[in-house]
């Protein structure tokens, strides 16, 4: 177990080397211009302005200037929002962009496990039915879709919801519902599929024999098993968040690290776009290691029942 | 022959399939065919800016007056077009890399399989939003100094970059279905026979992959569709002239204000989009519960 984290996160040291080294030399190599893309600027202020960057001289130099500030946990300045630095805006904006996505992780699983169980407790009936052809839909609409008819219905027509902002708790109950309707839609799915696989099991029809209620058996003993796939499916799932709060930001002008990523990547903004990147890449790799630590616990009390 | 065969069987065993795939039909001869008889192009410019569907105009028009009929099936057209030649590209690649992983197996595999997993755990499409804003400059003088000018470069990188995002599953599955197939006997027996490595794997394997690459096409194109029309959404898919379904989303959202409603710029792109996306996983999921082994139980 040990051995294990320990492996995962020393491999995660060159990965998330690489991915920084691509970011930064892509964007750096690309033909625009990080301070401006409409005006010419002269010569010389042009000078002055890469030299306050680190933005002077060879490719390599630049390159090996900005690691050495990394490794410093310096991410530089950005350029695009100027005389700001990229670790301030990352501060002042990822608490918002993780409040948002893991109210909406919170939801999907809420309603996914809840519909989920839902549906297998009535296999093949007609509830079960309409609801997984529900589910599809909902993998199926693109957030960018369902949150402007949401936010035309709940905030226009009936005015019983803000359409934009942060801050107030209401101002999250709409974006967070959108963001989440695609992973609680495959997470119903997931569930009943998997709970129907172990409805069938023995250790189920041993429970029931010895006299427990359904609820007792659903609950207690299936429930349990058929979490797997649902905590195998927590990386993807987070990844797709992290995504999709990209679109949730942007529509609903919430002040996440969203909106500063495109804009940056947008104006070849080096050091804000490399600094995303990074903590993105961190923040899943890391995800992803929790999630496979869960699912070892919890697959090792299943091999011991 | 035998996989089509076996994918129209399939199908006709649930009427929800066949109205999905009829529906695809419908759509693609739409994009296709149907744009032509709109009576607009789809970069017609009028005064007539921002009109509810009418019997001129079915589905309205847009702030510059382009029918939105005509745009919506053009929108369809480069949806659709990405979609296809990028799953193609996950396709190659994936089906490549799962064979190459399960045929050659021991160390190469668990290597193969480990670069698989550590792509699976980065944020994969903020990384193509990296390439694709990143590359497009240099990509346009490529295609400049080639003669193909009328490939806009930004086309070309969403569809390379999101193909070689999207085979990660494909390859997994193939892979694992390679390690069973390659110690069957009729596998074996040409091994012992001295086949080459490359005909087993192309006359051996391949035709036996085929269904479950089927399978995994179908749910691919969707997949491709969505972060493509994603990216058209946040500004950095397909550029300006061009319009896919998620450029079309993104400016009824820019629209969106508590004095008028122009839902008609939101419902019928939007509302074609997610059918299509319906249709695909509803066929791909038929398909896969039908075909695939480790779900057939």
């Amino acid at each position: 177990m040990t051995a294990l984290i320990l492996r995962r996160l020393l491999q995660a040291i060159p990965v998330l080397f690489i991915v920084v080294t691509l970011t930064f030399l892509l964007v750096r190599s690309a033909p625009g211009n990080p301070f401006s893309t409409e005006k010419k600027i002269p010569v010389e202020i042009m000078e002055q302005l890469e030299k306050r960057y680190d933005l002077h001289g060879t490719m390599g130099h630049q390159y090996l200037q900005y690691m050495t500030k990394v490794t410093h946990g310096n991410l530089g300045i950005s350029t695009q929002y100027r005389n700001r630095t990229v670790n301030e805006i990352i501060a002042q904006t990822l608490p918002v962009s993780m409040t948002l996505g893991s109210m909406a992780y919170f939801l999907a699983l809420l309603f996914g496990i809840t519909c989920g169980g839902w549906a297998a407790i009535r296999h093949n009936q007609a509830g079960d039915r309409v609801l997984m052809l529900i589910a599809l839909l909902g993998i199926s609409i693109p957030t960018f879709v369902s949150a402007p008819v949401m936010v035309m219905i709940f905030a226009l027509k009936l005015n019983i919801l803000p359409t934009y902002g942060w801050g107030s708790p209401d101002q999250i109950i709409l974006p967070a519902i959108c963001l989440s309707i695609p992973f609680a839609a495959t997470i119903a799915r997931l569930t009943r599929g998997s709970l129907l696989e172990v409805l069938k099991l023995d250790f189920v029809r041993t429970a029931r024999a010895k006299g427990l209620s359904e609820d007792a058996v659903l609950f207690r003993h299936a429930l349990k098993v058929a979490i797997l796939p649902i905590i195998g499916y927590s990386g993807p799932a987070a990844a797709g968040i992290l995504t999709g709060s990209i679109v949730i930001e942007t529509l609903f002008g919430i002040p996440g690290i969203g909106p500063f990523f495109v804009n940056s990547a947008l104006n070849f903004d080096p050091f804000m776009t490399s600094g995303v990147v990074l903590v993105y890449s961190s923040f899943l790799i890391l995800f992803n290691l929790l999630a496979d630590i869960l699912y070892f616990i919890v697959d090792r009390r299943v091999k011991l029942e | 022959m035998k996989t089509l065969d076996l994918f129209f069987r399939v199908v006709k065993q649930d009427w929800l399939l066949i109205v999905c795939a009829l529906f695809l039909i419908i759509v693609v001869m739409l994009a296709l065919v149907g744009i032509r008889y709109t009576g607009y192009t789809y970069d017609q410019i009028s005064d007539a800016s921002l009109l509810p569907p009418s019997r001129t105009h079915w589905f309205g028009t847009d702030v510059n007056g382009h029918d939105l009929l005509t745009r919506t099936l053009y929108g369809a057209q480069i949806s659709l077009f990405v979609a296809a030649t990028g799953t193609i590209v996950s396709l190659s690649v994936g089906v490549t890399y799962g064979m190459i992983s399960g045929y050659v197996g021991g160390r190469v595999d668990n290597l193969m399989m480990r670069v698989v997993e550590i792509i699976y755990s980065l944020p994969t499409l903020v990384l193509v939003i990296v390439l694709v804003t990143s590359l497009d400059g240099p990509v346009a003088s490529l295609l400049k100094g080639a003669g193909l000018t009328q490939f806009p470069p930004r086309l070309v990188l969403i569809v390379i970059f999101l193909g070689l995002t999207e085979w990660l599953t494909m390859a997994r599955i193939i892979r694992g279905q390679v390690l069973v197939l390659k110690e069957q006997a009729f596998v074996q027996a040409s091994f012992a026979l001295g086949q080459s490595h490359l005909r087993i794997l192309w006359q051996h394997l391949f035709p036996n992959l085929l269904g479950i690459i089927v399978v995994y096409l179908t749910l691919t194109i969707p997949a491709i569709m969505l972060d493509e029309s994603f990216m058209s959404f946040l500004g950095v898919g397909v550029p300006a002239p061009l319009a896919s379904w998620g450029t079309l989303v993104s400016d009824a959202a820019s629209l969106i204000n508590p004095i008028r409603l122009y839902w008609w710029m939101l419902i019928f792109p939007g509302g074609f989009m997610t059918l299509t996306l319906l249709a695909l996983n509803f066929l791909g999921d038929g398909l896969r519960d039908a075909l695939d082994p480790r779900v057939r139980k």
